[in-house]
């Protein structure tokens, strides 16, 4: 994995440069790379895949459980959430805008995320934002106080959408491995990070989602992108997740944890 | 799908999401054919072109559907690069860009439509949240001319700016003065309001106060 330059490099530019320009330059490959999240959330596994698919290394910085740091409140005061991507001192927040934003830095770096053609990008996109619009919020039901009906309200949106995801992956793969073709790009990143959600809640539930049968490309897929380089150690087990889920139920019954 | 060639928008008048691909491809110098959809009756091209949400606008680029209103922004902004730049160039720039449109998307809209469909302490709860979200837009503004900056009327502009139609039908559902709050957000709409692009695509606040009254006899609100 390529690191990132040293430091020595950082210091030479605050040495050198006066105050006021150095913050208004812009951020380049080099320089100082901090990630704010913790090991369960879906949104923060997206730039942590990208960084892998990059070969890019950045300082991972857990929040505490229950608590939001002051680094988390200063970096994002308009959400207060995780990821938060911070570059030279910079912020960038919104998972698929920090992914987009690496993408773009850097761009000489392992595969373009991104497909180049603006129709290709325009469709990536629409398939990102699809998982955000219908994927994401079905798992309430699941880390909070949440009635039988609520849930399988939620597992049935969960098989829709992912009906409709097996269908633009037999449309966008064209054959290939993922949604991007060869390599993992944007809308294998936007769902792949919701996989051990995904299979948590299988668990939760007692229901199967990555059915073989309803949808074997996505079934498939689902095993290459967890084996993949660019996953690896990101995608937590669902057991671990089934377990996290139990404390975001108690704190959630404390009401003293801000959502994700 | 190939099809006809040429720019082709399909849209409802009052959508603002839809105002957002009319105020861009205006700005732009795109030419484009306007169709107008029934919602009640979507036309075989729309729920062909956007099977899985079946929703307006869709742009349509040599028979080629792009969807979701901040999509086709940017599909716009690729394509048609040399005029009317709606992104920045710079990564952290465009960035920023994205996220506030991103809040714009999560919370105008959202809020607003409970101002005239909620009443009580329902009403009043999205009243003090929206005077929140117009003084958040305000900071971010500053003393910009624009959310692009002083020369860019740009991809945050073109995002929120359909909405300030809508704010006088906020204020007279809800009982608040946009202005009062957020003054500085107000004159960016009027400056809006100076760009051609914007005063030809925008309705008057009067006929979407209008337009929201016919909407909330359909939701039975008083």
């Amino acid at each position: 994995m390529r690191n990132a330059l040293p430091s020595f490099s950082h210091f030479l530019w605050t040495s050198s440069i006066p105050e006021s320009s150095h913050k208004n330059r812009a951020m380049a490959a080099g320089d100082e790379l901090k990630l704010i999240g913790n090991w369960a959330s879906s949104f923060v596994a997206r730039p942590r895949i990208a960084f892998n698919l990059k070969g890019i290394q950045y300082e991972f910085l857990q929040e505490e459980f229950g608590k939001k740091s002051d680094l988390l409140l200063k970096s994002n005061p308009v959400h207060k959430k995780i990821p938060v991507l911070i570059h030279g001192g910079k912020p960038v927040c919104e998972s698929l805008v920090i992914v987009e934003y690496i993408d773009q830095i850097w761009s000489s770096s392992g595969p373009s995320i991104l497909p180049t053609d603006p129709y290709d990008r325009a469709v990536a996109r629409f398939w990102a934002a699809y998982v955000d619009d219908k994927l994401t919020l079905q798992f309430r039901p699941f880390i909070r106080e949440a009635d039988e009906a609520a849930k399988a309200q939620a597992i049935e949106q969960m098989v829709a959408a992912l009906q409709h995801l097996e269908e633009a992956f037999e449309k966008c793969s064209k054959g290939k491995s993922f949604f991007a073709g060869d390599s993992i790009g944007f809308v294998d990143i936007a769902l792949g990070s919701l996989i051990g959600w995904l299979r948590a809640v299988e668990v939760l539930a007692g229901v199967k989602l990555f059915d073989e049968e309803r949808i074997p490309g996505l079934a498939k897929w689902a095993e290459r992108f967890c084996s993949s380089d660019a996953a690896m150690g990101i995608i937590p087990e669902p057991a671990e997740l089934v377990e996290f889920s139990k404390a975001l139920r108690d704190a959630f019954r404390s009401a003293a944890l801000p959502s994700n | 799908m190939a099809g006809e060639k040429g720019v082709v928008l399909l849209d409802v008048w009052v959508s603002p999401f839809g105002q957002r691909c009319r105020i861009a491809l205006a700005e732009k110098g795109i030419e484009y054919e306007y169709r107008e959809e029934n919602l009640a009756e979507k036309s075989e091209l729309l729920v062909k072109s956007n099977p899985v949400n079946k929703k307006i606008p869709v742009l349509l680029h040599d028979g080629k559907p792009v969807c979701e209103s901040l999509i086709i922004l940017q599909y716009i902004d690729e394509v048609w690069p040399h005029k009317a730049p709606l992104l920045p160039s710079d990564p952290y720039a465009r960035a920023q860009a994205r996220f506030w449109a991103d809040y714009v998307d999560k919370k105008v809209y959202e809020c607003g439509t409970r101002l005239w469909k909620l009443k009580g302490v329902l009403q009043q709860e999205a009243k003090e949240e929206f005077i929140e979200i117009a003084k958040t837009l305000e900071a971010e503004l500053g003393d910009k001319k624009y959310f692009g900056g002083d020369s860019c009327f740009g991809f945050v502009d073109v995002a929120l700016v359909p909405f300030t139609s809508w704010f006088y039908s906020y204020e007279a559902n809800a009982g608040f003065s946009i202005e009062a709050e957020a003054p500085k957000l107000v004159a960016w709409a009027k400056r809006c309001k100076q760009r051609e692009s914007v005063a030809k695509t925008l309705y008057d606040p009067e006929k979407v106060h209008e337009f929201v009254g016919i909407l909330k006899k359909k939701y039975g609100v008083e």
